[in-house]
């Protein structure tokens, strides 16, 4: 098997680290690396497809696996909706495969380039996290290869200790290997998306509140930049799948070619080239004038259908977006906040990030639900996600800026999220997780990998290195 | 105070544990070879004092736990690991290279700084064993830690190489003929990886001191003209890293005075005395 030596990145550019690449094809080459990094001496962090802002698929010094060569959809069963996948198929080649016969993933993420191995690695969630849960939620089975070398089968029967906890447990307790996944049947290609404003933070997270009941997905995008009695307001976008009859051509919608983002704008303009266009704009002033237009433009309520792909995957929108923020490159603070503490909690971080003359330059909003996941990021509540461009200029402030941020959602009961936040420690990953779940988690880990091969600088972050 | 009773007064940062490098606090991550005492353990003051997390090598154990438990105190955080070591176990440096590596969770900067001078003892003097010696630490231990470090600057197309030569290498004189070739060769060394890995994105700097108040310079002969203190070394070179410079001398008045002397005809210069 072929080692190389190279440069990896996380998504946002914010990181770097040296690693010695392997990229194994089956599950006996991903037992043959764990050989070889035991015989050198070396660490283990499986990765996907380094679409996390921090550091979880990261492992400075040490054996990255790069799983993207196990793509492989094993089986699909159109009449159950179960797929059965390595776990390097992204959620792209997932939904192309099983959206024109009238299927799509239960959960996605903002982009589709993520990995399933990954999205289960951090227990992803998506829009529709109030309603569905995370994809976890959503696995019927999987195979993974523990470190000592045992294939172990997991469901939320067999295994079930490790199932809760090796989802959501960033690739620390072994490697994923096969992954079934239950789809969600639809009946259109199209779905029928709300849009209206909220003037302000209260009515921002009533309308999330009040609106996921009615809607399939709900999502909210909060102007970072207004304040005073504008503070937190923004525009909601809640969507919900068209019943059987509301499509009159749902073989029509379901088609790739009605699906798939289109690669230019304007019809002409290549979109690869767009991320050259924002930089200019990648600054407190610039982003201000983005943020109030969007404002403005969000403000007549309307109602429309739009394709799931173009609903589901902005991030993909323009390609290499994050590559605008430049060499500094960006980072994404994610709080999760219980109902009743959020608004408090929110007013308190949007005013400070104001203040200090650090605006965030994008937030998100989502509506969430509690999970039975070991290392669970969910609340009964909301999150805001906000983006923060990074300048050597502005390190030390920002750091100190996001500590006051943990200090509050911790004093106010939340959470956080590792496929975002870079910046936590150990003592606050402690102080959410709690000490029992970190302790059990901790006891798994020695059961699964006594010899400590698994790490990625994520995980000596949070949890240390073995003793 | 003893090394001991010094680390009993407060506890130890965790070494096993150096502080982690996040987008907001990013850790610069360096190996000092020959950092037991004079400039390379100045250098690790410095570097330590900036933030970077250090892995020091050396000969002399008692000394290097000694500077990493002073670095480590003061920072109150594992800045410093200690990894005693002698440069001429050639076979030994790939693979430390490759855990300390691991152990710091990558690398940004490597400095070879170990070097001996032993001198003949005279212009009449003839010592092979003595320029055995020097070629060996100076040169082929520079070797033996920079190719390995410099294949993997390549392959991730960043990083950064300092290799400490000498004023001493500019010219061969009658003092000291070992001595000169060991420095000789590392300057060209350095040039070559110079050549091979700009192009990769690797700076490559070379550095000629002029005396430094050292252990070394106890074994010079005759006048030590413009000695400073290794601190003022250090200095010099940290700066000189920060501009991605190729090459300096420290002092830099250093880089006049060599120039004249490069440009001494040889039938001037076989009838000198220095």
């Amino acid at each position: 098997m072929r080692t190389t030596f190279t440069q990896l990145e996380n998504f946002g550019h914010s990181l770097r680290a040296p690693s010695y690449l392997i990229r194994p094809k089956t599950t006996e080459e991903i037992h043959a690396a764990f050989k070889q990094a035991k015989q050198l001496g070396l660490t283990v962090a499986a990765r996907g497809a380094g679409r996390s802002y921090n550091d979880a698929s990261l492992n400075g010094g040490g054996i990255a696996l790069d799983m993207s060569a196990m793509n492989q959809i094993l089986e699909w069963d159109t009449g159950s909706g179960l797929a059965r996948c390595e776990p390097g198929v992204t959620l792209e080649q997932l939904w192309q495969k099983v959206e024109p016969e009238g299927w799509w993933p239960p959960v996605v993420s903002g982009t589709m380039k993520t990995t399933l191995g990954g999205c289960l690695a951090a227990n992803i969630h998506g829009k529709n996290n109030f309603k569905m849960g995370t994809i976890g939620e959503h696995v019927t089975q999987f195979t993974a290869l523990l470190p000592t070398g045992a294939k172990i089968t997991c469901s939320p029967k067999k295994n079930a200790d490790l199932f809760y906890a090796m989802i959501g447990g960033y690739g620390m307790l072994g490697v994923f290997t096969s992954i079934t996944l239950r789809m969600k049947r639809i009946h259109s290609g199209l779905l029928t998306v709300d849009a209206f404003p909220v003037p302000n933070l209260s009515r921002h997270l009533s309308a999330l509140l009040d609106g996921a009941p009615n809607h399939d997905y709900i999502v909210g995008w909060l102007d970072t930049m207004a304040g005073g009695s504008s503070l937190g307001r923004g525009q909601i976008h809640a969507a919900r799948y068209l019943h059987e009859s509301e499509d009159p051509k749902p073989q029509e919608t379901m088609k790739l070619k009605n699906q798939i983002l289109p690669p230019q704008i304007f019809g002409v303009f290549p979109k690869g080239l767009l991320h050259y266009f924002m930089t200019p704009f990648a600054n407190n002033l610039g982003w201000w004038g983005v943020n109030v237009a969007k404002y403005i433009a969000s403000l007549p309520k309307h109602t429309f259908r739009q394709p799931h792909a173009a609903f589901h995957f902005l991030l993909d929108y323009v390609p290499n977006w994050e590559l605008s923020y430049g060499r500094g490159g960006l980072i994404q603070y994610q709080s999760f906040l219980p109902k009743e503490t959020a608004e408090a909690a929110w007013t308190e971080i949007l005013q400070m990030s104001k203040k200090r003359g650090m605006p965030s330059y994008l937030g998100v909003t989502k509506r969430h639900r509690p999970d039975k996941f070991l290392l669970t990021h969910a609340v009964d509540g909301f999150s805001l996600a906000l983006d923060f461009k990074v300048t050597d200029a502005n390190r030390a402030k920002l750091r100190a800026m996001l500590e006051d941020f943990d200090q509050i959602v911790l004093a106010n009961g939340g959470r956080f999220y590792f496929a975002k936040n870079s910046e936590t420690t150990a003592e606050t990953a402690l102080a959410f997780y709690g000490k029992s779940a970190v302790a059990k988690f901790k006891k798994l880990k020695k059961r699964c990998d006594p010899n400590g091969l698994l790490e990625s600088d994520l995980y000596r972050r949070i949890f240390g290195r073995q003793e | 105070m003893t090394s001991q009773s010094f680390f009993n007064e407060v506890p130890l940062p965790d070494l096993a544990n150096p502080a982690p490098s996040t987008p907001l606090t990013p850790r610069r991550r360096g190996i000092i070879v020959g950092a037991s005492e004079g400039i390379g353990a100045a250098l690790a003051r410095k570097l330590a004092q900036e933030g970077y997390v250090l892995a020091l090598l050396g000969r002399q154990k008692k000394k290097l736990t000694a500077l990493c438990g002073e670095i480590n105190q003061s920072a109150g955080e594992a800045r410093a690991i200690p990894h005693p070591h002698d440069v001429t176990q050639y076979d030994e440096a790939p693979e430390l290279l490759r855990k300390i590596v691991a152990d710091l969770g990558g690398l940004d900067v490597i400095v070879f700084m170990a070097g001996v001078n032993y001198p003949p003892g005279g212009a009449d003097k003839y010592n092979f064993e003595n320029d055995r010696k020097m070629v060996e630490v100076n040169l082929l231990g520079a070797m033996a830690w920079l190719t390995p470090a410099a294949e993997m600057f390549q392959n991730a197309k960043a990083g950064q190489i300092v290799g400490i030569g000498s004023v001493a290498g500019d010219r061969g004189r009658v003092g000291n003929p070992g001595y000169n070739t060991s420095k000789a060769g590392v300057h060209t060394y350095l040039e070559a990886l110079r050549n091979r890995l700009t192009r990769h994105g690797v700076n490559v700097l070379t550095v000629k001191p002029g005396f430094v108040k050292t252990e070394m310079l106890k074994a010079a002969q005759g006048a030590t003209p413009f000695a400073i203190e290794p601190e003022k070394a250090a200095n010099d070179i940290y700066n000189a890293m920060r501009r991605r410079k190729q090459t300096i001398y420290t002092p830099s008045l250093w880089r006049y005075v060599m120039f004249v002397i490069q440009h001494i005809p040889s039938f001037i210069f076989r009838r000198l005395s220095f």
